[in-house]
C-alpha cells in the first residue's frame, strides 16, 4: 500500500496504519502471488467540474469508477440470479415432486438430503468466491476512488 | 419434566443474567452518551466480533429448540427452514451488507432518505422498520413464556406472564443503559455459548452412532413411525396446495426477509469500514452456517434417540426435542449428567431469547428516536437529545412488547417469526435495493414501496386463517378469512417490489442525478462514508 503511482497528495496514506478506520489490504490465504487488477485513476477525468455537489458526478463518470461500477455488478448480478434460481428450484422442487427428491442415492441419503446439503454447499462456495472477487479486483481500486473523492470534495472547498 | 434440573437451571440462567449486568454496568460507566456511541458501539468492534454478535443476533430460541424440533416431528420438512435461513445471508453479503455500511448512518432509512426528499421517507422507513421489530419482538416474548413451562415446568399461567415481564424488563435495561455496546458483547457471550452446546450435543449424537450418518437417519426414519418419508419432503407441507404454496411463501419470505431486518441492518454500522462488514458477514454466515447444519443433526439425532412419539407427547410442536436428546445423551432423566446437560440447554435457550430481544429493541429505538422523533417533532418544541429520546423509546417499545406478548400467548412463535420476515421483505428490502441499484428511482416510489409492501403483508395476515376461520386461529369463533395462506409472502413481496415501480414512472418527479451519483459513488467506494 505505499503511494506507486507518484501523485500528489498521497502522503496522508502512509500514515493511516495507526488508524483503525483504515483497513489493510490483506492477501488471501496462499494468494499473495496475485496481482490485484489494476484500474485508472479517478482524478484524471473530467478537471473541469464546477462546484463540491458536481464531485460524485464527476468521480461517477470517471473511467476509474466505472469499471469498479461494472466489476461489482458483473459478478453480483449472475450471482444473485444463480441462487435464487437455484433455491427457488430446490423449494418448488421438494413441495411440488417430492416422489423425485426420495429417489435413493446410497443408503438412507436420498436426493432431498443431497439437494439440502448442496444448498449449504453452495452458500458456503458462493461467501468464499465474492470475498475473493471483492478482494482481488475491487478493494484496491474502490480505496483509491474513495480517497480521490475525498480529496476533490476538499479542494472544493465542500462538504466531504 | 420437571426435576431436580430447575435449581441448576435457574442458578445457570441467573449467571448469565448477572454477567450481562455486569457487562452493562461496566459499559455505562464509560459512554459518553453521542449517537454515534448509543446505536453503533463507537464504531470499532472487529469483523470477528461483529461477526459472532451478528450470528448472537440471528440465532433465536426458534431456531434452536423450533427447527430441530420440527426435524424430529417432520423430518425432511424442518430442515427446509435451516436452507432458507441461511441462503438468506446471500442476499445479504451480495447486495446490502457493504453498500449500507458506506451509504447509511444508523439505520434503513438513512441509506434510502440520502436520494429523496426526507420527510416522507423517513417516516415510511421508520414506520414499518418500527412493525418488524414489534413483531419479531413479540414472537421472542411468546417464546420466552412458552419456554419457561416447558423448561422449568412451571405451567401456571402466572410463571408465563412473570417470564414475559422480566423478560422485558431485561432488555430495557441492557438497552437503556448500554446501548450498542452492551448489546453486542451481550450478544457475543451468548453465540459463543450456544454455539458450545451445540456442538458438545451434536458430538454426543455423533458419538452414539459411532459417526456412522447413515445408521442416525436409518434409525431416525425407523423411530419416526414414518418409514423411509421421514426422510424426504412432503410430511408436513404435503398435501393440498394451499399447503404447498404457502410452503413456498414461507421459503420466499426467509431467504428476502434477511436482508430487510433492523436488527441485522444495524449491526453493519458497528464496525469501521465496508470491508470489516463484509468480513463481519462471512464470519457470521460461517457461525450460522455451522449452526443450521448442526440443528439437523440435532433434530434427527432427537426422532432416533428420544423417538418422534416422546417428542410430541411433551410438547405438540417439539419445541422440547433439544432438551429431552440432551437429558438422554446425558444419561437420561435421574442421572447427574442428564440433570446437567437439560439444564445448561435451558440456560442457553433463555441466554438465547435475552441477546435476541435486546438487539430487535436497540434497533426500533434507533427507529424511533432517529427517524420518527426527529422528523416529526414539531420545530419549535423543546429539544431533546435523541440518546436521551431513543432511552425512552426503548422503555415505551418494551412495554408494548409486554404487553402484546401477554396478549399474544397462545400464538405459534414459529409464524409470528415468519410473519416479520414476510413484512421486512415486503416493506423493508424493495425500497432498500431500488434505492441502492435503479438510478429513476423517485420519492413518490420509495413511499409506495413502502407502505405497498407494508399494508397489503399485514391486511393478508388479518384475511388469513391465522386471525380467524379455524380452529386453531386467534379468533377461532369469527370468520373473516379470506386469503388462504398463512404467510402473506408470495403476494405481498411482489406487491412492495410493484408499487415501488409504479410509484416511479407515475410520478413527475426528476429523478436527482447529482444525488443518484453521490449515492453510488459512497455505496461502492466508502467516500465520506462515517
Amino acid at each position: 500500500m505505499q503511494s506507486s503511482n507518484g501523485r500528489p497528495g498521497v502522503q496522508s496514506r502512509d500514515a493511516e496504519y495507526e488508524d483503525p478506520w483504515y483497513d489493510a489490504l490483506a492477501a488471501g490465504w496462499g494468494e499473495s502471488a496475485e496481482q490485484p487488477a489494476p484500474v485508472p485513476a479517478a482524478r484524471e477525468a473530467g478537471a473541469a467540474a464546477a462546484g463540491p455537489a458536481d464531485v460524485y458526478l464527476q468521480v461517477q463518470r470517471s473511467e476509474a469508477f466505472q469499471e469498479v461500477r461494472s466489476r461489482y455488478r458483473r459478478f453480483v448480478v449472475p450471482g444473485v440470479i444463480a441462487f435464487l434460481v437455484w433455491y427457488v428450484a430446490y423449494v418448488v422442487t421438494a413441495t411440488t415432486a417430492p416422489e423425485l427428491m426420495a429417489r435413493q442415492v446410497t443408503g438412507a441419503v436420498n436426493v432431498a438430503m443431497l439437494a439440502g446439503l448442496g444448498q449449504f454447499l453452495t452458500t458456503f462456495l458462493l461467501t468464499w468466491a465474492y470475498a475473493r472477487h471483492a478482494r482481488l479486483r475491487r478493494d484496491r481500486a474502490a480505496l483509491e476512488l474513495r480517497w480521490d473523492t475525498q480529496e476533490l470534495s476538499r479542494s472544493r472547498g465542500g462538504a466531504a | 419434566m420437571t426435576g431436580d434440573h430447575q435449581p441448576l437451571a435457574l442458578l445457570l440462567f441467573s449467571a448469565f443474567v448477572v454477567i450481562t449486568l455486569a457487562i452493562t454496568t461496566w459499559v455505562s460507566r464509560h459512554r459518553q452518551g453521542s449517537a454515534e456511541e448509543f446505536y453503533a458501539g463507537g464504531r470499532l468492534f472487529t469483523p470477528m466480533e461483529n461477526g459472532f454478535a451478528i450470528s448472537g443476533d440471528y440465532m433465536s430460541a426458534a431456531s434452536f429448540l423450533g427447527i430441530s424440533g420440527l426435524i424430529a416431528l417432520v423430518g425432511y420438512d424442518g430442515m427446509l427452514y435451516s436452507v432458507g435461513f441461511l441462503v438468506a445471508w446471500l442476499v445479504v453479503l451480495f447486495l446490502v451488507a457493504e453498500l449500507v455500511r458506506n451509504c447509511g448512518r444508523f439505520t434503513l432509512a438513512d441509506v434510502v432518505a440520502s436520494r429523496m426528499r426526507e420527510r416522507p421517507v423517513r417516516i415510511a422507513a421508520g414506520t414499518s422498520s418500527v412493525t418488524v421489530s414489534v413483531l419479531y419482538l413479540v414472537a421472542q416474548m411468546v417464546g420466552a413464556g412458552s419456554l419457561v413451562a416447558l423448561l422449568l415446568g412451571g405451567t401456571s399461567e402466572a410463571a408465563r406472564a412473570w417470564t414475559v415481564i422480566g423478560v422485558g424488563a431485561l432488555m430495557v435495561i441492557y438497552v437503556s443503559l448500554g446501548g450498542m455496546r452492551a448489546t453486542t458483547w451481550i450478544q457475543i457471550v451468548k453465540a459463543v455459548l450456544l454455539l458450545g452446546g451445540t456442538v458438545a450435543l451434536t458430538v454426543g449424537v455423533l458419538l452414539r452412532f459411532h459417526g456412522d450418518i447413515n445408521r442416525l437417519l436409518t434409525t431416525a426414519a425407523e423411530r419416526s413411525g414414518h418409514g423411509e418419508a421421514f426422510l424426504a419432503p412432503g410430511l408436513s407441507y404435503g398435501g393440498d396446495w394451499t399447503a404447498r404454496f404457502d410452503f413456498i411463501s414461507l421459503g420466499l419470505a426467509l431467504v428476502l426477509g434477511t436482508a430487510g431486518l433492523p436488527h441485522i441492518l444495524s449491526r453493519f454500522y458497528t464496525v469501521p469500514t465496508a470491508r470489516a462488514a463484509r468480513r463481519s458477514v462471512i464470519w457470521a454466515i460461517g457461525l450460522i452456517g455451522g449452526f443450521y447444519l448442526m440443528t439437523i443433526v440435532l433434530g434427527f439425532g432427537a426422532a432416533a434417540i428420544v423417538g418422534s412419539d416422546t417428542v410430541r407427547t411433551s410438547h405438540a410442536s417439539g419445541n422440547t426435542a433439544v432438551p429431552l436428546l440432551a437429558l438422554d445423551l446425558g444419561g437420561g432423566a435421574g442421572s447427574t449428567g442428564g440433570t446437567v446437560l437439560f439444564a445448561v440447554v435451558a440456560a442457553v435457550a433463555f441466554a438465547t431469547i435475552l441477546a435476541v430481544v435486546a438487539g430487535i429493541t436497540l434497533a426500533s429505538s434507533a427507529s424511533v428516536a432517529h427517524d420518527l422523533y426527529a422528523t416529526l417533532r414539531r420545530p419549535g418544541g423543546k429539544q431533546r437529545s435523541e440518546v436521551a429520546v431513543a432511552r425512552a423509546a426503548a422503555v415505551g417499545i418494551g412495554a408494548v412488547a409486554i404487553a402484546l406478548g401477554l396478549l399474544a400467548r397462545e400464538l405459534n412463535v414459529a409464524f409470528l417469526v415468519g410473519l416479520a420476515f414476510a413484512v421486512a421483505a415486503s416493506a423493508n428490502l424493495p425500497v432498500l435495493l431500488y434505492s441502492l441499484f435503479w438510478r429513476r428511482f423517485t420519492t413518490r416510489g420509495a413511499v409506495w414501496a413502502v407502505y405497498g409492501g407494508l399494508v397489503p403483508s399485514v391486511l393478508l395476515v388479518l384475511l388469513s386463517p391465522v386471525v380467524s376461520g379455524s380452529p386453531e386461529s386467534l379468533f377461532p369463533g369469527a370468520d373473516f378469512q379470506l386469503f388462504p395462506l398463512q404467510n402473506p409472502g408470495l403476494v405481498s413481496i411482489p406487491l412492495g417490489f410493484l408499487a415501488g415501480w409504479l410509484g416511479t414512472v407515475t410520478s413527475d418527479e426528476e429523478p436527482d442525478a447529482a444525488r443518484h451519483a453521490e449515492t453510488e459513488v459512497r455505496s461502492l467506494t466508502g467516500a465520506g462514508a462515517v
